[in-house]
């Protein structure tokens, strides 16, 4: 193949193993799906908007509902934090790629064939619509439909994307740091990328055994999960949960790096309390796989096991309040600049404690027992995964664009985004609260009249198109940005990370020289000292010219990570529709094995590049 | 310049690929974990079925995991000889191991066949569900194995192959390794746990 073919358009992408762009396909797909979801959230929205909704019929309410949380959680908030994970990991720690990068750029294709996948089966019969926890029996029972064998088989290959890419982080993170960047060096986001990578690493193949034993009792008559046969409901929620609030911290992990990166930056002050906010996130990972069964409280666990669960709960809340102070220290005193991703970041914090104050309600068993299954949960969970997570993405978004792209977005449209949202957002959920504290269930799709929630839910409505609104406006600001947006030079927000020693758009490879580090913060070092006083002063010296260094080895591109996943898909539909699927999986299976071996007998790294 | 030693400070390949290997197994120290603990959930809720007890046959069983870990062995004698460089040894070892791996998978499927005669299916009863997806599980991975044993013994007859390239015989043998110790721990608390 020649070099000019490699470098065409659409082949470009779909062949890339350039960490770089295998982020921003992440980015782009995630924000797509945003979409999706979002607009499945403002059907739910206008079916609750007044009581007696007509929109939807019950069966579409439970699609919808059941589609908006799988895609919001798998295809819109891992994928975003796997965006800016894939495209900032290897430069902040001083590396040119990941450990893997066609495993890299497998793990990305894997997981658009699960995407797609999820989403298809909307065409093609309905979309699974057992919620997105799946619950035994709404997941077993064998109906004429196959909706949740499309459930089944999408998040277990999504989760195999996760998998192999959290195997490609943590490799990367332990192998492949320039020198100097010792683990305590490593800068936050990088820090709880790896947090979250152990997470996914050991929480998915819990969630993976689950998924099979479904898959088995739907189209073996296996009996797991069967009361008929002997099999116990209860286990699935167990394991579930084993892997679903480990999750919970996977989608939350990654903002709180992102908002550890963006306050030190824009209060021109070292984040206060470093290690300890490393280590409260080592704990939080640690701690995360502790607390499961709070989720079940309402099961019959006993009063030790929900005894022992409330206390792990309230335990957790701990770490998370030392971030909260360790931010607000980092703010207290700094010279502040309130830029876009700075108003992102505070707003993060603002929401992020009222979720996670409405969280710790929750470790009250009794507390729980009204509140579970009502809208007063959606609320809590919307303010952390909404106000938390999405904000913490967006302020990573306007942080590093002009990184990614080499263009400042627009400020006075980023603030009009922000404040849009963050009125949204609470319009939307905190009316929530009082919904739910007032008996509203969730996943009900009507209420009737006269029973005092008609007000709020109207509000509720209003919050989301506001928040729909804010969203297009972002997105005019992205296109405006892509056509008259300005040159944003190698380091516009006076960063304090290796990111910001290179220029906008990076090089290919990243380092022309690998750089050597000497301090946490290590741009900012190279850029400013400290007089007596202990104020920053400007560093006079030209740093010496960097010295010469052999060849540059890039990964080559590669076709054979789209193709082998391309037979994923394939074989998944077939799997749905078995025994004649059998067909389509032997051939999914073909072309798999054919992607993994041209995979593997292919040479490994394209010749120089320096 | 394109066979300089390329100065990623040492940045050893081998190193790296050792590293995914044992971070990926420790995932499939999960995978194994939640299978054996639905089994231990189940064990005894053999409904009408036949019970473990009923079934198991220890002596047959204890044959086949001495053959699996007497494959371990000559995992190692693969290996040391790769180090070694007397690449003929290593080849004839790998395909000692795998011929190992394929008879343990044959005992494998002639006691699933004798346990289906005696009326335990994978239908059965949650004792059956979970036993035989648990033990068909780790056969799956032992195949596996076995396969990158044999696509390892042939790779080293054509040019390409080197020994730090591609699936170097540690990874194999560390991959088989784990097989084997999982299978350890199924052996005694499924089987000798049981009756």
């Amino acid at each position: 193949m020649t070099e000019t073919a490699h470098h065409r358009g659409m082949w470009r992408w779909l062949t890339t193993t350039d960490h770089k762009k295998i982020g921003i396909l992440y980015g782009i797909t995630a924000m797509g799906f945003f979409v999706v979801g979002g607009i499945e959230a403002l059907f739910i929205r206008l079916q609750l908007a007044t009581p007696n909704g007509e929109i939807l019929s019950a069966d579409a309410y439970n699609q919808l509902f059941t589609m908006h949380a799988t895609t919001m959680v798998f295809l819109v908030v891992m994928p975003a934090a796997a965006a800016l994970t894939n495209y900032f990991l290897p430069i902040l720690i001083g590396a040119r790629d990941v450990a893997f990068p066609r495993l890299n750029a497998f793990s990305y294709w894997v997981f658009v064939a699960g995407g797609l996948f999820l989403t298809v089966s909307f065409f093609v019969g309905g979309a699974p619509d057992g919620g997105w926890f799946g619950y035994a029996p709404l997941s077993t029972q064998v109906t004429e439909v196959v909706r949740m064998d499309y459930w089944a088989l999408g998040l277990q290959v999504l989760g195999l994307a996760s998998v192999l890419s959290s195997v490609n982080f943590i490799t990367t993170v332990f192998t492949m740091r320039a020198p100097g960047m010792s683990l305590m060096r490593m800068p936050v986001f990088a820090w709880m990328a790896t947090v979250v990578s152990f997470l996914l690493l050991f929480s998915l193949p819990i969630i993976t055994i689950g998924l099979l034993q479904v898959f088995l009792d739907r189209n073996l008559g296996t009996g797991f999960y069967s009361a008929a046969s002997g099999g116990d409901p209860v286990l699935w929620q167990h394991l579930f949960w084993l892997f679903g609030h480990p999750e919970v911290y996977v989608l939350i992990l990654p903002a709180m790096g992102i908002v550890s990166e963006v306050l030190p930056t824009f209060s021109r002050k070292p984040l206060f309390g470093r290690s300890f906010v490393i280590f409260s996130g080592i704990a939080i990972g640690f701690m995360g796989f502790g607390v499961w069964a709070h989720h079940m409280f309402t099961a019959g666990l006993g009063p030790v096991a929900e005894a022992a669960f409330s206390l792990t709960t309230m335990f957790i809340a701990v770490p998370t309040g030392v971030k909260i102070f360790n931010w607000l220290g980092t703010i207290w005193g700094g010279s502040i600049r309130l830029k876009t991703p700075m108003l992102f970041s505070l707003g993060f914090i603002f929401l992020f404690v009222i979720g996670g104050l409405s969280g710790v309600t929750h470790s009250i068993v009794p507390s729980d027992a009204q509140q579970h299954d009502t809208y007063y949960v959606v609320a809590h969970f919307h303010y952390v995964l909404f106000g938390g997570a999405v904000f913490g993405i967006f302020s990573g978004l306007y942080y590093w664009w002009p990184k990614v792209t080499g263009k400042l977005l627009n400020e006075r449209i980023g603030r009009l985004h922000f404040w849009l949202m963050f009125i949204g957002m609470n319009l939307t959920f905190a009316p929530m609260h009082i919904l739910g504290l007032n008996g509203m269930p969730r996943r009900t799709y009507r209420y009737a009249e006269g029973l005092g929630l008609d007000l709020w839910n109207l509000v509720a409505t209003i919050g989301s198109f506001t928040i729909a609104a804010s969203l297009l406006v972002f997105f005019w600001n992205w296109y405006r940005t892509a056509k008259h947006g300005q040159p944003a030079g190698d380091d516009p927000w006076d960063g304090r990370t290796l990111e910001w020693s290179i220029s906008s758009p990076p090089p290919e490879h990243n380092f022309d020289v690998i750089p050597v580090v000497h301090s946490e913060d290590d741009f900012w070092h190279r850029k400013y000292t400290e007089n007596e006083a202990g104020h920053a002063v400007t560093v006079t010296a030209v740093p010496s010219a960097p010295a010469a260094e052999g060849p540059i080895h890039l990964p080559s591109p590669s076709y054979y990570p789209a193709l082998a996943s391309s037979g994923i898909f394939v074989l998944l539909l077939g799997l749905v529709y078995l025994p004649w699927g059998l067909i389509a999986v032997g051939a999914g299976a073909v072309v798999t094995m054919w992607g993994l071996f041209g995979w593997s007998m292919e040479p490994l790294t394209r010749e120089d590049h320096g | 310049m394109s066979v300089a030693l390329h100065e990623e400070h040492a940045h050893d390949p081998a190193h790296i690929r050792k590293v995914a290997m044992w971070v990926f197994l420790g995932s499939e120290c999960l995978l194994f974990g939640t299978l054996i603990s639905t089994f231990l959930l189940y064990r005894t809720r053999t409904g009408s079925g036949p019970t473990a007890a009923d079934v198991f046959d220890i002596p047959f069983t204890s044959v086949s995991s001495f053959i699996l870990l007497m494959s371990s062995l000559t995992m190692v004698l693969a290996h040391h000889s790769s180090v070694r460089k007397d690449y003929r040894q290593m080849r004839l070892w790998l395909v000692a191991t795998a011929l190992l791996g394929v008879t343990f998978l044959a005992g494998q499927v002639f006691e699933f066949t004798e346990f289906v005669h005696e009326g335990l299916t994978v239908t059965t009863s949650p004792f059956g569900s979970s036993f035989f997806v648990l033990t068909s599980f780790h056969g799956a991975h032992v195949a596996v194995g076995v396969l990158m044993l044999l696509v390892t013994a042939l790779m080293s007859f054509t040019g390409k192959w080197r020994p730090d390239a591609g699936m170097d015989v540690e990874l194999v043998g560390l991959y088989w390794h784990f097989v084997d110790i999982v299978w350890i721990v199924i052996f005694t608390v499924v089987y000798l746990l049981q009756v």
